[in-house]
């Protein structure tokens, strides 16, 4: 009797430190880690960070349409505009700010995979920020 | 400008819509306020309309065979010049606008003119495009959409022109305002991004400031527009005019 008593403290013992101690974690940080993101400069986006996070790609083609098809320029969800807040260094690039280091950050852990900067600037531009 | 409320707030703007009244009252307001937009000069945050037609006018006679001004210009602006760490591929690199120099056989008369994209009324590019890439803007500024652009140069050919280029390898340090990749089609946009704000193409920046003044940009619509009252008094020229094509560019000395 002694004896199993003793085996019940250590089974209940190794149950709080193999199950408790992970399920306290994942409800401090979620079910999986989360990137830790270099965010920019300024108190907040465009919009709040939910809708950036969902949207943002709508946000970007609808202003890219309007610029392309009907020259509507200087608007707030031009990609210029992006760079100019979000351009955060590049690691192992020293003086070196890209947007698309940015942009990586999420789409590297989401694997999703753009190519937004095969073809446009991601970088500021020397000459007076990007959106000249 | 009023920011536009399209499909994909539909999640976000039910979740606002329950939450408050509110919503109803931005989308009653927000037709309101489109209908009193001034119908003037354009602004940037303005779109286009039918009502411009941008056009250019080049002086042959003004124009030096020498002068590479307005080509050095354009590279400058756009970005399009061989990169630094290669030897110059003539025949494949990109060029968006190109000095052509031309001589009478009978007469050996002799001129140079700047040619680029002709920016057509009816462009025989956008004919011919299968994607919808090639496109022309209300106010007859030809563009190609490169986010739908396959790359398959069929508007190169049909070009007579000759003022499209594919870029043919990786390209980095783009311009802000001149974005190219590779597998795309690239031509002179008329520098839309000038003029949207009210300026002027590059080249003809450059040619007036050296003083030679050979090229004028302005509204073909607007009679009171330099350019209209320009080729309504002298005689002008639009290089294989037998085409039909009604390019907005115009030549004169030629």
């Amino acid at each position: 009797m002694r004896r199993s008593f003793g085996f019940f403290a250590i089974l209940a013992v190794l149950a709080t430190v193999v199950l408790g101690t992970p399920s306290t974690a994942a409800d401090a940080e979620g079910r999986v880690p989360m990137p830790d993101l270099w965010r920019g400069k300024g108190e907040k986006c465009l919009e709040p960070a939910t809708d950036m996070r969902r949207y943002h790609m709508n946000y970007l083609k609808h202003q890219r349409n309007d610029t392309l098809y009907k020259g509507i320029r200087g608007t707030k969800y031009s990609l210029k505009e992006c760079i100019e807040c979000h351009a955060v260094p590049v690691p192992g690039k020293k003086g070196e700010r890209s947007v698309e280091h940015f942009c990586d950050q999420c789409h590297t852990y989401a694997a999703v995979w753009i190519d937004c900067f095969q073809c446009h600037a991601s970088k500021l531009h020397e000459e007076g920020g990007a959106s000249k | 400008m009023t920011s536009k409320k399209t499909g994909m707030d539909t999640d976000a703007a039910r979740r606002r819509f329950l939450g408050g009244a509110a919503a109803l009252t931005t989308l009653s307001l927000a037709p309101g306020v489109t209908l009193i937009a001034s119908a003037e000069a354009k602004e940037a945050h303005d779109a286009t309309s039918t009502k411009m037609r941008w056009g250019m006018l080049i002086d042959a006679r003004k124009c030096d065979s020498e002068c590479t001004l307005c080509v050095d210009a354009c590279r400058d602006e756009m970005g399009w010049g061989t990169p630094a760490d290669r030897k110059p591929r003539p025949k494949t690199d990109a060029q968006w606008i190109r000095k052509v120099h031309v001589t009478d056989p009978k007469t050996t008369h002799t001129f140079s003119l700047p040619v680029m994209c002709q920016h057509c009324e009816s462009p025989t590019c956008v004919d011919v495009c299968p994607t919808g890439a090639s496109f022309k803007r209300v106010d007859g500024v030809v563009l190609v959409d490169k986010h739908i652009c396959i790359g398959c140069r069929y508007c190169m050919m049909a070009c007579p022109y000759k003022a499209r280029s594919f870029v043919h390898e990786d390209i980095s340090n783009q311009k802000p305002h001149a974005p190219r990749g590779k597998g795309t089609v690239e031509a002179c946009t008329l520098c839309v991004h000038r003029v949207d704000r009210g300026g002027i193409p590059a080249c003809v920046e450059r040619c007036a400031t050296a003083g030679r003044k050979a090229m004028l940009f302005g509204d073909l619509n607007d009679p009171e527009s330099e350019i209209a009252k320009a080729v309504a008094e002298f005689a002008t020229k639009q290089i294989r005019a037998d085409l039909g094509l009604n390019p907005g560019i115009r030549y004169q000395g030629i």
